[in-house]
């Protein structure tokens, strides 16, 4: 495994505001060493041989579950799939009582996406077992943020010095949160942008604010298109698609005024033609499959590492 | 209430006795006869040792009033009842509790009223009020039987737990209501605002991914009812208030001579935003805990007089439900048994207040703003003999599971304060001693 600075001491991922760059780095070095195990014929690790890992998703999310359901399978792992739509006080049993009744089943890892902020640190403080935030309501994604550092990472080295725009929805995007904590720990200088009304209150967070892309655009190594989030919006936050595209879209045209080798991120499932177009989507400049396959290697070494965390 | 006769006697000895309404604060003597205050000072009558206390190195006063209680009755009696909710109160020091009307159904006719009070005298322990809806259904379009409600002895109206939303329903609410002289007491809070916030809005809500309810979604519906109130001049009341906002809006308008008065919880005292980080639920509460420079607005409001009244804004709720998400979790903490040694705490341990304006806000003024005062919230001969008799040094820590409520929504828990209640009086009985219980 990797030759880390440093020792793993956390029983559960929750987010990565509470994470040292070292800590970050220790991920992202242990996640390249899966990486290769993922290129092998064989891809299976037996790591979590005997483990029992529970997705639990109270929100739909294919291609995050998928991705932590190969990880732990690669793993070794046993997986349990648990759905249910919605959570709170359905047939009088509540989230605690579930994942108690799971817990007496043997399992030893909770990888939960849930739509309220905060409900996986609510779920650590109750049970046993180790808890994987898999995003949770417009708080925090942290694996998904992992991925996106260990992808830029990969391309460009490192991410000391980069410049970066988060683009979109910051307001509801869990994405954006998790993203500028890593990003800025790292090193890179952050520029969250979007239209005010998609901006939350930055506080003393070390980014910048531009409500302008095309000020923007030019200067930036990175740009990361957000998801226009409309199962979120309970009401219009920019006045039509059209002028959301035409002001904050990442167009072929605005492409143009990019650096030559610009890369271009989105964590999907993306509104093609809405905030990115479809050609830009699929074009040189795009890492988007990258971030997919770099998400498994990435769970992996989450899962790994908590699991060997320290009573 | 209390029409039955009434023979109890009792002589309260050697306490320090704190009336504020009468201006009284000196070690002395308080005598009950007939279940009435009857005199203060060194009565020359004698009564045998079971009919005395005594109060040495403690404070006797007029019994608290808490004016904003939910008991959760009718409908929900699994979280709290008048029955469970007056024990509480008892060993709180309350002698008079004000029910608020939203419970399932709403208390909004006679008949409800008259409940309340049925089930406060069974229980024979704290006076129990209610206040009635201000709109049918509290849904802010129509206007509640106010007259008949009046009539069976509400002290006023809300539809707390909501503000009423539509401004030109408001001030038919608040024009209608000064026919009978009750207060109309607000949950300030604009929707439109305050959405579906459920913390604090800023960048705390930004980091932890939870929702925010803006202080102006309070300060806003205060300000508007304030404005609707210029020309009505009835009793108006803002409830909760946690703001800086709230306060400058409140303290102006006094200022200006518009009739107003408020609450403070101890709470939005104590607790600041940063409390939630943990996504604890009994930090859950309406409105949500607010900052360090609204807390220190608020001292500084008590200090200067603006807050007129303390309340606990007793929330029960069942521990399933608060073990839910924190977005799905209700509103609300209990507050009745830990009040007293808390709000010593923010407002006397601070140097905020003098122990004579903190029993003020809890007994003359809050007895003045629900029109109880000429039997209740003073020692003044004829009153009714409710006295809380406490010591003011004795330290304890709060203990949830000590609790007499059902409920154990509290998030002071673990917490280490000073001052307790020792004896509660009602009508000249004692219906709460710390040594009893
Ligand atoms: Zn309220």
């Amino acid at each position: 495994m990797a030759e880390g600075k440093i020792e793993w001491t956390r029983k559960h991922l929750l987010g990565l505001r509470e994470l040292s760059r070292e800590e970050i780095e220790l991920i992202l070095d242990t996640a390249k060493s899966f990486a290769e195990v993922n290129k092998r014929s064989i891809k299976k690790t037996p790591v979590l041989r005997g483990k029992v890992v529970v997705n639990m998703f109270f929100e739909d999310s294919t291609r995050t579950r998928n991705s932590f359901t190969l990880a732990s399978r690669r793993l070794s792992a046993d997986v349990i799939e648990f759905t249910k739509k919605s959570s709170a006080l359905s047939k009088g049993e509540t989230l605690l009582d579930t994942a108690r009744n799971l817990e007496a089943m043997g399992v030893d890892l909770v990888v939960i996406r849930h739509n309220a902020g905060g409900t996986p640190k609510l779920l650590s403080r109750s049970i046993d077992a180790c808890v994987v935030n898999a995003g949770d309501g417009f708080h925090e994604h942290p694996t998904q943020a992992l991925l996106d550092v260990y992808t830029i990472r990969e391309k460009f080295g490192s991410l000391d010095g980069l410049k970066i725009g988060i683009v979109g929805d910051i307001a509801n995007s869990r994405v954006a949160r998790s993203n500028v904590y890593a990003m800025t720990k790292l090193g890179a200088e952050v520029t969250l942008i979007g239209p005010p009304t998609l901006m939350p209150p930055i506080g003393d967070l070390p980014v910048k604010v531009s409500n302008s892309f095309d000020d923007v655009i030019e200067s930036l190594d990175v740009v990361n298109m957000l998801r226009v989030q409309f199962e979120r919006l309970s009401s219009n936050p920019f006045p039509s698609k059209r002028e959301y595209t035409r002001l904050f879209g990442l167009t072929e045209q605005r492409m143009k005024r990019a650096k030559d080798n610009i890369a271009v991120m989105h964590p999907g499932p993306m509104n093609r033609g809405m905030e990115i177009e479809s050609s830009v989507a699929d074009g040189a400049n795009s890492l988007i499959l990258k971030q997919v396959t770099n998400g498994i290697a990435v769970r992996m070494a989450v899962l790994f590492l908590v699991s060997r965390a320290p009573e | 209430m209390g029409n039955k006769i009434n023979t109890n006697e009792l002589l309260i000895k050697n306490g320090r006795v704190i009336d504020p309404l009468n201006e009284i604060d000196s070690v002395c003597d308080v005598l009950i006869e007939a279940g009435k205050i009857c005199e203060v000072g060194k009565p020359h009558k004698e009564l045998p040792e079971e009919k005395v206390i005594d109060a040495s190195g403690k404070i006797v006063c007029p019994g608290f009033i808490d004016m904003h209680v939910h008991f959760r009755e009718p409908g929900d009696e699994e979280e709290e009842t008048i029955r469970s909710g007056s024990h509480a109160a008892v060993a709180g020091g309350y002698t008079s509790v004000v029910c608020m009307p939203n419970t399932d159904p709403t208390i909004q006719d006679e008949t409800s009223i008259e409940f309340v009070h049925r089930m406060g005298r069974q229980t024979r322990k704290t006076h129990v009020y209610a206040m009635g809806a201000l709109t049918k259904d509290r849904k802010g379009v129509e206007l509640s039987e106010m007259g008949l409600m009046a009539g069976a002895g509400a002290v006023g109206f809300t539809d707390d737990g909501t503000g009423l939303q539509d401004a030109s329903v408001m001030r038919k609410a608040l024009k209608y209501a000064s026919m009978f002289g009750l207060v109309v007491s607000q949950h300030c809070q604009d929707n439109s605002l305050a959405g579906n916030g459920v913390i604090n809005a800023g960048f705390n809500s930004t980091l932890l991914g939870l929702p925010g309810m803006s202080p102006l979604a309070e300060e806003l519906m205060l300000w508007r009812d304030i404005q609707l109130n210029k020309s009505i001049k009835t009793k108006y009341h803002a409830q909760h208030i946690s703001t800086k906002g709230s306060v400058d809006i409140i303290r102006r308008a006094k200022q200006e001579g518009i009739p107003v008065t408020c609450e403070v919880t101890p709470h939005h005292l104590l607790l600041n935003e940063q409390t939630v980080a943990e996504y604890d639920t009994n930090y859950k509460m309406n409105p949500p805990l607010r900052t360090e420079e609204d807390i220190a607005a608020l001292k500084e409001a008590v200090k200067e007089g603006v807050i007129d009244a303390l309340i606990t804004d007793h929330a029960p709720h069942l521990q399933s439900e608060k073990e839910l998400e924190f977005l799905y979790a209700p509103f609300g903490i209990i507050g009745l048994e830990s009040a007293l040694p808390l709000f010593e705490k923010a407002l006397i341990e601070d140097g905020i207040i003098e122990w004579s304006e903190l029993i003020a806000m809890l007994t003359c003024r809050p007895a003045e703003i629900l029109g109880i005062n000429d039997t209740k919230g003073s020692f003044t001969k004829g009153k009714w003999g409710d006295v809380t008799i406490f010591d003011p040094e004795e330290k304890w820590q709060i203990d949830v599971n000590k609790f007499i409520s059902k409920a154990r929504n509290c998030p002071f828990h673990g917490w280490n304060v000073k001052g307790r209640v020792s004896c509660t009086i009602v009508g000249g009985e004692v219906r709460y001693s710390s040594e009893r219980n």
